[in-house]
């Protein structure tokens, strides 16, 4: 077991440096100069010329092939890339182009937003998927599958940002229950310890914050929730479905097992494993979900931060929070896969 | 003495998009404490869904079951509510299913699996339940049984994995084991294991045995009756030798010349029986057997012959013709002479 995490953990190496190729690669096909989003379109082209110049941008993405007809071998290698790249291995993310400030202090300081909003939005999709799900699966054809098989239909296919709208048209608009955006009312503090606004109020008995705290981030979780739930729940049902007719089943409920037991006990562990595997998976749409998400409830996280890093094409911060997604995308998977084991004594990695 | 088990008139139908499926059609019959029966019938014939339906397994929908009663230890099982049908299940009355391979939670270890019912039905302690589990392993044969509780399924070969089954079924000593084809599935030389172990179990243990199969070699080693089941009819029953020896109905005596004997003369030909068991959508209006019968007449189209007494006490038949009917016949009706 020790042997494969080691192989995965090696493996992501050439994955991650994929991720950094790619995204380089993409960012400098979407036309746009960051100078001229920097200095807007009047500017002069000395000044932009100067910008690109401290940035490295008037170097070639890649590799230099001028410098090495030239014989230039130092500066055939010389280009944005491997600039990057170089920083990289020193783990630097580079700097904002806009803000010239480093990217991994905005990010450690934006991050935890994001990941409270997508922490809170699994909780509620397991919460309400896996149950929900079961729940389907043992009443099948019932009036509660089928208004549970019509929800979830509905919740893949709503566009997060027209839920976002209406949710703010409605709990902020007309019944101003709810504040439309930011993580906190003006005035309210939390001392800081992870960050995590809920987890920090309620660490320092702040309940006055934690309430605060909890009116802003319900309305963003629950959009962001929307698709991953959905999924959880179809993933959940079919899954269920399948082991409710094997014959193990049939020889719990002949010893006496109470339905529950059968449900939870019985069938649930078999049919965990693919519901785990759209678990991981839905780590993926959470974190692309958080960039709109974000930008509509103007939530101060990664996503919001890298919609304006886009937009301004500020390449370093782009690159940056890229790569920490495909991080924790890909250590989240990593965990699925060794949950596998832990689940099904039949798969061993040894 | 009062049965054990009595079942009158059970009916249990699928109620399907292409229509009501019956699958067993009003059979009667008692067990007595400790008695062997088999139950034999080809495939669909009933025999396995009639003895889910006993432990009300049928999931309702699609299912139904109707029966006037099903009388075991003084009660009407189909009275019962859910939480007093749990109590049955697994603990007076136990099943052993005919897939070994797929009647094992994979994710459990079968040292858990048995301990379930123990901890369920004898309010025993995680410890005490294990220990027994060692107990009944020890009891089935098992080798090195103190190693094997904490093996999955997967690490048992087939023949284990059903002693685990019986094992597991055996734990909370039922009164009634059914054995639902359980050695389909197995070897020859596996499937002589098993029986010889749960006959040796029955005598120790006392309880009364269910066989079900389709094989009619098996159960008339060790049954004390038979009943034969056809399209959810029991079409005849009586003691195992008379059966045998004295066969009533065509279909039985179709069964059982479809199996070789190794004291008939070489070269006598197998008795096969032309067709297919009728569609359970729809049955017809008189006997089932009808269109593969080799003794039909008018009568058998149009009205359903009921079980009647035939010869001796207990031995009962539902054929308008039995008494015409013989090997000898039937062997030249289907042109299965030398």
């Amino acid at each position: 077991m020790a042997k494969y995490i080691l192989q995965r953990l090696i493996s992501v190496i050439p994955t991650l440096i994929g991720v950094t190729l790619v995204i380089f690669l993409f960012q400098r096909l979407i036309p746009g100069d960051p100078a001229v989003a920097m200095l807007g379109e009047h500017a002069t082209e000395e000044n932009v010329a100067r910008i690109r110049e401290q940035f490295g941008l008037n170097r070639p993405a890649f590799l230099d092939r001028d410098a090495l007809v030239e014989g230039d071998l130092p500066g055939f290698f010389d280009s944005q890339y491997v600039r990057y790249f170089n920083r990289l291995l020193q783990f630097d993310l580079g700097d904002s182009i806009h803000r010239r400030i480093p990217v991994a202090e905005t990010l450690k300081e934006r991050f935890p937003a994001t990941l409270e909003l997508a922490l809170l939005s699994m909780f509620f999709a397991l919460l309400i998927g896996i149950p929900v799900g079961i729940a389907s699966a043992s009443r099948r054809n019932s009036w509660l599958d089928g208004t549970t098989m019509i929800g979830s239909l509905l919740g893949v296919s709503i566009p997060i940002f027209w839920l976002g709208i209406m949710e703010i048209m409605l709990f902020s608009v007309f019944l101003k229950w709810l504040p439309s955006g930011s993580r906190l009312s003006p005035g309210v503090s939390i001392t800081p310890i992870t960050n995590l606004l809920l987890l920090d109020s309620l660490l320092t008995g702040n309940f006055a914050g934690f309430w605060d705290a909890f009116k802003h981030i319900i309305m963003p979780a629950v959009a962001l929730a929307t698709i991953p739930t959905a999924i959880i729940t179809r993933m959940t049902r079919s899954s269920m479905l399948d082991v409710l007719q094997e014959d193990y089943i049939r020889t719990a409920a002949a010893k006496g097992l109470s339905e529950r037991v059968v449900l939870y006990r019985h069938a649930l562990k078999n049919a965990f494993l693919p519901v785990i595997t759209i678990i991981g998976i839905q780590v993926g749409t959470l974190l692309a979900g958080a960039v709109l998400t974000e930008t509509i409830f103007s939530w101060p996280g990664i996503g919001k931060w890298v919609y304006d890093s886009i937009l301004g094409r500020d390449y370093p911060i782009v690159q940056g929070v890229t790569l920490l997604i495909a991080v924790i995308f890909l250590f989240v998977n990593l965990l699925v896969d060794i949950s596998y084991a832990l689940l099904d004594p039949r798969i061993s990695y040894d | 003495m009062e049965p054990l088990m009595r079942i009158s008139e059970l009916h249990t139908r699928f109620h399907t998009q292409d229509g009501t499926v019956n699958a067993v059609n009003g059979i009667s019959y008692a067990m007595q404490p400790g008695e062997v029966l088999g139950v034999v019938g080809e495939s669909g014939c009933g025999k396995s869904v009639h003895a889910l339906s006993i432990l009300r397994l049928i999931q309702i929908p699609p299912g139904e079951i109707d029966a006037r009663e099903i009388w075991f230890g003084g009660r009407d099982l189909l009275k019962l509510n859910d939480g007093d049908i749990r109590k049955v299940r697994g603990r007076e009355i136990a099943m052993v299913f005919q897939d070994p391979m797929s009647s094992l939670n994979p994710v459990y270890t079968v040292g858990f699996q048995i301990s379930e019912a123990l901890m369920l039905h004898k309010n025993m302690n995680k410890q005490q339940a294990r220990e027994r589990a060692l107990e009944l392993l020890n009891l089935v044969g098992i080798p090195e049984a103190r190693k094997r509780l904490d093996n999955y399924p997967h690490q048992f070969s087939g023949g284990m994995r059903q002693r685990a089954m019986i094992a597991m079924a055996l734990s909370c000593e039922p009164k009634l084991l059914i054995a639902d084809e359980p050695t389909t599935a197995l070897d020859v030389t596996i499937q002589a294991q098993i029986i010889e172990l749960v006959v040796r179990l029955q005598q120790e243990l006392g309880m009364a045995v269910m066989w079900i199969t389709h094989d009619l070699g098996i159960v008339a080693e060790m049954a004390e009756n038979i009943n034969v089941m056809y399209a959810g009819f029991i079409i005849e029953r009586g003691k195992a030798h008379e059966i045998y020896h004295q066969t009533r109905h065509p279909y039985t005596l179709g069964l059982l010349g479809s199996l070789p004997r190794i004291d008939e003369a070489p070269g006598t030909k197998l008795i096969s029986i032309p067709g297919l068991p009728p569609d359970l959508i729809g049955l017809p209006q008189g006997c089932p057997f009808f269109a593969r019968c080799a003794f039909r007449e008018e009568r058998c189209r149009l009205e359903r012959p009921v079980l009647e007494e035939a010869g001796s006490t207990g031995h009962t038949v539902a054929c308008w013709r039995w008494q015409e009917i013989d090997a000898e016949t039937l062997r030249k009706a289907v042109g299965g002479a030398q």
